[in-house]
């Protein structure tokens, strides 16, 4: 359901300012939200004053300097630092993306605001829970489905049908778009979301798949598909560049194709 | 500490959100379209009034050529406009084009500025033939 203010326990607090060193040379501030699920109190936005000639361009540098130099009680998500493993999603000045690959520099405005990926659960600072998420992707059963012996080599794919992948495997689900998407926001226990229909469409065009009349049988649902009413967050916010939009516009006319 | 977890707060959504123009136009399309069901309303009343004669549509043209009338007026053109001009880039977009993000913001601004050119042209009308 649409719901527009934070419940009571969400509501964000004033929390602790960590002034600059001394002698720091360029100082930046990041306001970042911190929530400690061992404590009593509501979440908090902390603010550091960070000097950003002490650490990379990246606004994950900057977090694990915090976390190195500063406030080693910060908590954040991060493995491949390279835009690869979809770890450190979070919103970034306003707009969900990889930590890692989204200089502190790109973001507009004097200070930099960091919180978890909006509309989630959170487990600590800017960590959320993806449960749901990840079971949304399950749901859609991301592999592949045969009816036919399986060949004595590999499936074979012409060049031309694996083109057709192109723009949808690249997905590392690190689920900015899913969380940048009200319909997801107001519906997320219904709505598939954006990127669990990406690969969703990704299985219905695999030439190799025979199960898409299953497939779209399941996607054909009110809330599962039909909740998308193509805002485009999730195409302005993909740090891969993909448009879910897209592929779920190619989901409903596949619905309407095979109807007509 | 209790031995109970605690409820997962809920991270900030609508309140940290930079707006795109995409997004922005989407949520008018449903604003526009939630005037015009009172839009709606006005039309039943104005179809009402005319059938019950002379004195209550009097009335009912009284109401809506006063000043408040005209704005409310003003908005319901502009709603019109708006909801027409987003429901013709949805249809492209059901036709599977125009996804791309370019295209779907020159879309967005185009939305806008027929909404806006359509009312004036509409209202400019009105002045110039004496129906206001």
């Amino acid at each position: 359901m649409v719901q527009l203010v934070l419940p009571k326990n969400s509501r964000v607090q004033k929390g602790k300012h960590h002034a600059a060193p001394a002698g720091a040379k360029k100082v930046k501030t990041f306001k970042i939200y911190r929530y400690d699920p061992e404590g009593t109190e509501n979440p908090r936005w902390d603010t550091y004053d960070v000097d950003v000639e002490a650490c990379g361009p990246m606004v994950l540098d900057v977090l694990i300097h915090i976390k190195n130099d500063i406030d080693p009680t910060l908590s954040f998500r991060r493995s491949c630092r390279e835009g690869v493993c979809g770890s450190c999603a979070m919103n970034i000045g306003g707009r969900n993306t990889l930590a890692c690959t989204h200089g502190h520099e790109e973001v507009p405005g004097k200070d930099c605001q960091i919180s978890p990926l909006p509309h989630m659960p959170v487990i600590k600072d800017l960590i959320p829970d993806m449960s749901m998420f990840y079971a949304q992707y399950a749901s859609i059963e991301p592999w592949l489905h045969t009816t036919t012996p399986e060949p004595q080599t590999e499936w074979r794919q012409s060049p031309e049908d694996r083109e057709k992948l192109d723009g949808l495997y690249e997905c590392i689900l690190c689920a900015c778009c899913s969380t940048s998407c009200p319909s997801y926001w107001w519906n997320g226990d219904k709505y598939l979301g954006p990127a669990a229909l990406l690969h969703a469409y990704r299985w219905l065009i695999d030439s190799r798949d025979e199960a898409t009349g299953d497939r779209l049988d399941e996607l054909e649902d009110p809330f599962k598909l039909y909740r998308c009413h193509t805002i485009m967050n999730c195409a302005q916010v993909c740090p891969k560049g993909l448009n879910p939009a897209k592929a779920i516009g190619e989901i409903k006319k596949m619905l309407v194709d095979r109807v007509v | 500490m209790t031995d109970a977890p605690r409820e997962r707060p809920l991270s900030p959504h609508t309140t940290i959100w930079r707006w795109h123009l995409t997004m922005a136009t989407s949520i008018l399309h449903r604003a526009s379209g939630c005037a015009l069901y009172g839009g709606g309303l006005i039309l039943a009343i104005w179809a009402m009034t005319l059938a019950a004669g002379p004195e209550a549509y009097g009335m009912f043209k009284a109401v809506m050529g006063s000043p408040l009338g005209k704005v409310v007026m003003f908005g319901m053109t502009l709603a019109t406009f708006y909801h027409l001009a987003k429901g013709i880039q949805h249809l492209i977009w059901d036709a599977g084009h125009g996804y791309n993000l370019k295209t779907a913001t020159m879309g967005a601004i185009a939305t806008i500025a027929f909404a806006i050119a359509a009312t004036l042209a509409v209202w400019i009308i009105a002045g110039m033939t004496g129906a206001l």
